[in-house]
């Protein structure tokens, strides 16, 4: 029992993680529709280029201040070049414009820095620290990292904040018009561009944000972009349109993923399974809820 | 053009509805593939040409085009091409290793069946889950196609190294060949092995050809457009989803069981990695949803840039200049601008500029 207990709670902090890369995905889909596969990628050319000005001895703020420019710049520049022609297009052309834009950003990011593995410390202690020392009910110690924290406390920020701001403010309300029908969000007098734009340029800073703690964790490389693989789920499971969702889901991906290889693994023959079991769960909530826990429900007309 | 459709006079409907309408086409088709790609390629390519160019790009088409039934012709989003392809690459692996009367064009018909059925299992979700939700599906069984072929090591005759060679009793494409001069020794040359490719690609392209333009394809069509208007004029939508994924997958599975006993000459599930997925879908979206021709135009321009930059490289600069990140980083950018540029400017990928320049030579110079 305390090991299952120990399982579980690594397994929802490693979620909250997933859920940093979910929040970003969450943000332009409820916003614009747009499925952004090049999630990923920006969060690599966010945290490649942190770390590849501070290893030219750039101080670490000046250097954050730049990587953050950077990623406002590019998320106007996004909306002006790819996304701003195809609205109105379909889903599925949205979608594909975001997967030639991941390629793109892919072949930018390594061309103009480099390939190899870099180290990100973000000085984030990763001592481990008691949560729960020797609870006397359970019998266990329960341990966690300090790092575990700070990103679960960033993302519980984070998604406050958005929560927030799309139930409260102006701009929120019209984010979701837009995303519920472009035509009519246009027709209404709501400024697509300037909104989209908006989403845009939050979004970057989302995957500055991620990137770094990312980068932390696993060191800034190519195999960054495979976060977006860790969050696919994660949205799919809360549904595209919530932010609690991302959160939600990320924990259920995290937990399961950690208690799944632990408990299942050797059903299967052995080690490796947690990259399949992550999406073989969402697709039992899929099954359960087509759209999601807190996705929304589309009505279909002919 | 050189030849039009005016005066092309029909007398009945099985005419009418041919394949090639103009005689033209049907006489340039028939001289390309008998001359030309049966002839004289086969007679004067290099094992570079055959191996690094034709082979290759044939397959990745085939890859495409089953792709392409699924996404362009159906509208169901699937990111596990290379696993489909996968599992084709491994039935016919398995087929042939472990039945000693086995022969190509059986494994590898057998091999896209079983890649097919992985595929309709697959595909069940999609009639519950729809859209983007839908891509956790297929995502799901790449991935499990990249992990149980590294659990089980059955599957590849407990090779501990994770490749297995092909070796050249494998390759019998009809039974007592050895009997006569195309033995396995043939089959195993990359002449051979291009033999093969072309064989089955013109058998596929042919076959879809005559699919999309059947009542078959016009069901995938009206689900992809609207799958409850389909339902609404008696277009049963299970059926059809489900059919367009067997047909697709078992594309796939041929492609993947000729990607290795065609082109790699080895198996290894390495290769077949999320990556390749989506660089077949990028050869979708370039050639164009919804189009044959698209897909192999897509699989050329995709497959071929990266050489073709090299090339380039070594012609003006002097062999070996341009390392491989350089062409790797080079053709990611290309690719996506073209993808961006093509779904802004022409969603319909090269085989719609074809079709307008087509247009446009018919009616030049009499308009513009």
């Amino acid at each position: 029992m305390a090991f299952f207990i120990e399982v579980l709670v690594g397994g929802l902090l490693s979620g909250v993680m997933y859920s940093l890369v979910a929040i970003g995905f969450v943000l332009i889909y409820k916003s614009s529709g747009v499925f952004n596969f090049a999630q990923g990628t920006m969060l690599l050319l966010a945290a490649l280029t942190f770390v590849s000005l501070t290893e030219r001895q750039v101080n670490f703020w000046v250097a954050f201040t730049i990587t953050l420019v950077l990623m406002i710049v590019l998320g106007i520049i996004v909306e002006r070049t790819v996304m701003r022609p195809l609205a109105n297009q379909s889903l599925l052309s949205l979608f594909m414009a975001t997967v030639g834009l991941n390629y793109f950003l892919e072949g930018l990011a390594q061309g103009v820095w480099d390939s190899a593995v870099h180290g990100l410390e973000l000085g984030i202690s990763n001592d481990p620290i008691f949560l729960i020392d020797e609870a006397p009910w359970l019998g266990l110690d329960i341990i966690i990292s300090q790092f575990d924290i700070a990103a679960a406390v960033i993302a519980g920020m984070m998604i406050l904040g958005l929560s927030l701001f799309f139930q409260y403010t102006r701009t929120g309300l019209s984010l979701r018009a837009v995303s519920d029908d472009h035509m009519a969000a246009m027709a209404v007098g709501i400024p697509l561009n300037r909104i989209w734009a908006i989403v845009w340029a939050v979004t970057g800073v989302i995957c500055l944000i991620a990137g770094l703690l990312w980068g932390d964790r696993v060191s800034v490389s190519f195999t960054l972009t495979a976060a977006v693989l860790k969050g696919l789920p994660v949205i799919l499971i809360g549904g595209l349109t919530s932010i609690p969702g991302a959160i939600v889901g990320g924990l259920i991906i995290g937990a399961s993923e950690k208690l799944g290889e632990i408990y299942l693994a050797e059903f299967f023959g052995g080690q490796g399974i947690e990259h399949w079991w992550a999406y073989t769960t969402a697709l039992i909530f899929l099954m359960i809820r087509p759209t999601g826990i807190f996705g929304e429900k589309e009505i279909e007309r002919v | 053009m050189y030849y039009r459709e005016a005066g092309r006079l029909v007398s009945s409907f099985a005419k009418d509805r041919r394949m090639l309408p103009l005689v033209q086409d049907r006489f340039i088709a028939t001289l390309f593939i008998v001359v030309v790609m049966y002839g004289v390629v086969t007679m004067i390519a290099s094992d570079y040409w055959f191996s690094a160019i034709l082979i290759p790009m044939m397959v990745l088409a085939i890859a495409t085009l089953g792709l392409n039934i699924a996404t362009g012709y159906t509208g169901q989003l699937s990111l596990g091409t290379a696993g489909f392809m996968c599992f084709g690459a491994f039935a016919a692996f398995n087929l042939l290793l472990r039945i000693d009367w086995m022969i190509i064009p059986l494994a590898f018909f057998l091999a896209g069946v079983i890649a097919g059925i992985v595929g309709v299992f697959f595909g069940l979700p999609s009639l519950r889950i729809k859209g983007f939700y839908l891509i956790v599906s297929t995502l799901a069984a790449q991935f499990f196609a990249e992990w149980v072929f590294n659990a089980y090591p059955w599957f590849l005759d407990y090779n501990s190294s994770g490749v297995a060679n092909l070796p050249p009793h494998h390759y019998r494409v009809f039974p007592f060949q050895n009997m006569t001069p195309l033995n396995d020794a043939f089959w195993h040359t990359y002449q051979g092995r291009y033999l093969i490719t072309l064989t089955v690609t013109l058998l596929l392209a042919i076959a879809c050809k005559n699919m999309v333009r059947s009542s078959t394809g016009r069901n995938w069509m009206a689900v992809r457009d609207m799958d409850i208007a389909a339902n609404v004029i008696g277009i049963s939508v299970a059926k059809t989803k489900l059919m367009a994924f067997f047909i697709s997958t078992f594309y796939c599975g041929v492609a993947g069981a000729m990607y290795c006993y065609c082109y790699i000459g080895n198996i290894d599930f390495m290769i077949f990695n999320l990556r390749r997925s989506f660089l077949v879908m990028f050869m979708v979206i370039v050639g164009g949803l919804g189009s044959i021709l698209g897909s192999f135009l897509g699989a050329i321009f995709v497959y071929g840039w990266p050489i073709l930059i090299t090339r380039l490289g070594d012609a003006i600069f002097g062999g070996g200049t341009l390392d491989t990140a350089f062409v790797e980083n080079n053709s990611k950018i290309v690719v996506g601008t073209i993808i961006i540029v093509l779904l802004i400017r022409e969603p319909g990928g090269f085989a719609a500029l074809w079709n307008t320049t087509k247009q446009k030579l018919r009616a030049w110079p009499f308009t513009k």
